[in-house]
């Protein structure tokens, strides 16, 4: 099992000729993904890496039966690509790119609201359901060696953070059921609660890993929901403990203002709701193995 | 991208929000003509920098005589001023905004904003504006009032309304309330405001609305999309170093400690400098190298981070995802020979040969201490910089 995604997916990339597009879906074809096409307006009926390149999402979907799109758009013409995903019934968008517009995505999140479809991102790694020789499914950048098929679920607002989380269980054996980067972004599509919600319903996870940084009150939203409605163990990392106020730290997303979204208010948060909290980034794995073993 | 208070009062004029009449001076020379021009008796000089509480710093005086005025610019005009919203750096005043002053009867705070949470643009009202928001925020959230706006049908007039009655606005007032409200909504939709604040809010004694103050912050992500806004970036009101970092695609913050860091990936650079400081050291600096760890792009960063001259060690994290670490160890040490690094770095890389990369480092010659694990690197990075140190 897994959350969102698993190796009977079937995926299209929209943007596959460029070249972020082409390189990573080829990475995704050695992993095991089940690529099955993908989008360029004005370039539909050739083949690019083997596979079919369509002109419209619509017709990459009522050709291959793709379930899943990945992203790889620049930022002027991404909140396009997202929305015309969600509107050809694409079930799980991942948007890698980084630097869209606020209000653009404001747009995309009024269009989400009335769909069923799951965002994932923007400005994120992705996600990745791991699994060995076509076992599993990996739609984004993260290195797939590093990943171990288990029982771990792992939700980020960061990309090589995640790594870190990860590396740290493939090492002690839990190994990952799912690992959904969510991106830095202030407007987004997932947040902590919707991936929690899904991991506490999977069968193959047993335990989840949050890794969450400065700014906006993601992490305090979580932490209220936890204490509600998950029982599984949950284990925290909070990146930004000595970020300045007012600084943006690299994600648009990462900022301390008017003394609110520090890392302190949701480390507090979180231990308040049961969460067992780290101080630091190389404990998280160490965190999990005893949290788990406890059971 | 930050605005400076003239250029938001321009773009409110072009959005039928009116504003104290007023003219911006660069040299002493241009002053009589300001004075002139804005034509009343006493005066408001205003020192133009990129952050609010001026006037408690002396960067908002009145004046009743061209000689005070005079004495004023001159001493505000090519100095610089710290407030308190400047993190203890000083701002080059390079430009004055000379206004007329008003026979203020009231003072509102009114702010739009995206809210994160409801994702809308949100007005941020408050019958108690002036200097003190953040106490009346604190003391009396009760006393401030918010307008979601759905972006379906955007701002409507039953709730410029609902805030005009709260604010106990009449006549000419309350019908501009509404037109200053929609002339906002339609700015910051049109030009990718993030947050627009107006501090004061003024109602004269003619029962007229004023903004008395402007402040906007503009997307950065939509300026490829602005091009008269980048035209109007002042590079002057910015962190040299951090400008520069941007121009090299560095995402580059400078800190008070000793210990540098390079990280690639903006999570894991502030999850470093936190692992850094848990460890008893001082990070100098957050600086996220991105995706592509060239060796032009790793010397460039050593160099800013060496801009600081208080830096004793260097610590590099890498998780290479894709890239291989061995290519990244072989950028590392070109850049340190480059760069001619003479203080002690300690270097992590993980991900794709690892071990290929760190033999490369061992074998360079160079001072270059290896580390297994992130807990390592930060342990060895602080004993390091303590040895550097004295």
């Amino acid at each position: 099992m897994s959350i969102l995604i698993d190796q009977n997916t079937k995926v299209i990339c929209q943007g596959l000729t460029g070249k972020q597009g082409s390189f990573h879906t080829e990475q995704a074809m050695a992993y095991g993904t089940q690529m099955v096409g993908g989008v360029t307006p004005g370039k539909g009926g050739t083949e690019h890496l083997g596979l079919p390149v369509f002109n419209t999402v619509k017709q990459a979907v009522a050709e291959t039966g793709a379930t899943a799109s990945m992203i790889y758009v620049p930022p002027a013409f991404a909140a396009d690509s997202i929305i015309e995903a969600i509107d050809a019934g694409i079930e799980v968008i991942t948007c890698i790119t980084e630097g869209i517009p606020v209000a653009d995505m404001l747009k995309v999140k009024a269009v989400l609201s009335r769909s069923n479809a799951y965002l994932i991102g923007p400005n994120c790694p992705g996600l990745i359901t791991p699994g060995q020789e076509g076992t599993g499914c990996k739609i984004g950048i993260m290195p797939g060696h590093i990943h171990l098929s288990g029982r771990v679920g792992i939700v980020s607002r960061s990309g090589t953070l995640t790594y870190e989380a990860v590396h740290q269980t493939t090492q002690n054996g839990l190994g990952q059921s799912t690992c959904v980067g969510i991106g830095g972004d202030p407007i987004q599509g997932m947040d902590f609660i919707d991936c929690l919600r899904l991991f506490e319903a999977d069968p193959k996870t047993e335990g989840i890993i949050l890794v969450g940084e400065i700014g906006g009150q993601a992490e305090e939203d979580a932490a209220e929901f936890i204490q509600q409605q998950v029982t599984k163990p949950v284990v925290a990392y909070i990146a930004g403990v000595t970020a300045p106020a007012g600084k943006r730290m690299g994600h648009a997303g990462a900022i301390v203002s008017g003394g609110k979204g520090t890392a302190e208010a949701k480390f507090a948060a979180l231990q308040a709701a049961g969460v067992t909290v780290v101080d630091s980034p190389a404990e998280m794995g160490t965190a999990m193995l005893k949290c788990l073993s406890a059971k | 991208m930050n605005l400076h208070e003239y250029q938001a009062k321009t773009l409110f004029q072009k959005y039928q929000i009116p504003v104290p009449k007023g003219q911006v001076i660069e040299s002493l020379s241009e002053l009589n003509n300001a004075l002139n021009s804005v034509g009343s008796d006493a005066w408001v000089i205003k020192a133009q920098i990129h952050a609010g509480a001026r006037g408690k710093a002396g960067g908002v005086q009145l004046v009743s005589s061209p000689e005070q005025a005079q004495q004023v610019a001159e001493s505000l005009l090519g100095s610089s001023l710290a407030t308190i919203q400047t993190a203890g750096k000083a701002l080059p005043i390079n430009k004055l905004l000379i206004e007329e002053t008003l026979a203020i009867y009231q003072e509102f705070y009114l702010s739009l904003l995206v809210d994160r949470a409801t994702r809308k643009h949100t007005f941020i009202i408050s019958a108690a504006g002036g200097m003190d928001i953040e106490l009346v925020a604190e003391a009396s959230p009760e006393k401030i009032l918010t307008v979601s706006i759905d972006p379906v049908v955007g701002l409507m007039p039953y709730q410029c309304r609902e805030v005009a009655f709260a604010l106990g606005l009449t006549g000419t007032a309350f019908k501009q309330l509404a037109t200053v409200m929609q002339g906002l909504y339609q700015l910051a939709m049109a030009k990718d405001v993030s947050l627009l604040e107006i501090n004061p809010l003024v109602l004269t004694e003619q029962n007229e609305l004023i903004a008395l103050d402007a402040k906007i912050n503009i997307d950065s992500n939509a300026l490829y999309r602005q091009p008269e806004l980048v035209a109007m970036r002042d590079i002057s009101q910015e962190d040299e170093r951090e400008a520069k970092a941007a121009d090299h695609q560095l995402n580059y913050i400078a800190l008070d400690g000793n210990i540098g860091c390079m990280v690639n990936g903006a999570g894991l650079a502030m999850a470093t400098m936190d692992l850094i400081k848990l460890n008893g050291g001082e990070p100098a600096n957050f600086l996220d190298v991105g995706g592509g760890a060239t060796p032009d792009r790793v010397a460039e960063a050593f160099k800013l981070i060496l801009s600081s001259s208080e830096v004793k060690s260097i610590l590099v994290n890498i998780f290479g995802g894709i890239v291989r670490c061995d290519l990244i160890a072989e950028g590392i040490i070109q850049a340190v020979k480059e760069v001619g690094l003479t203080i002690p770095v300690v270097v992590r890389l993980e991900g794709t040969n690892v071990e290929l990369g760190k033999q490369a480092l061992a074998n360079s010659g160079l001072s270059i201490i290896t580390a297994d694990g992130l807990a390592q690197a930060a342990e060895k990075v602080v004993a390091v910089a303590r040895e550097n140190q004295g």
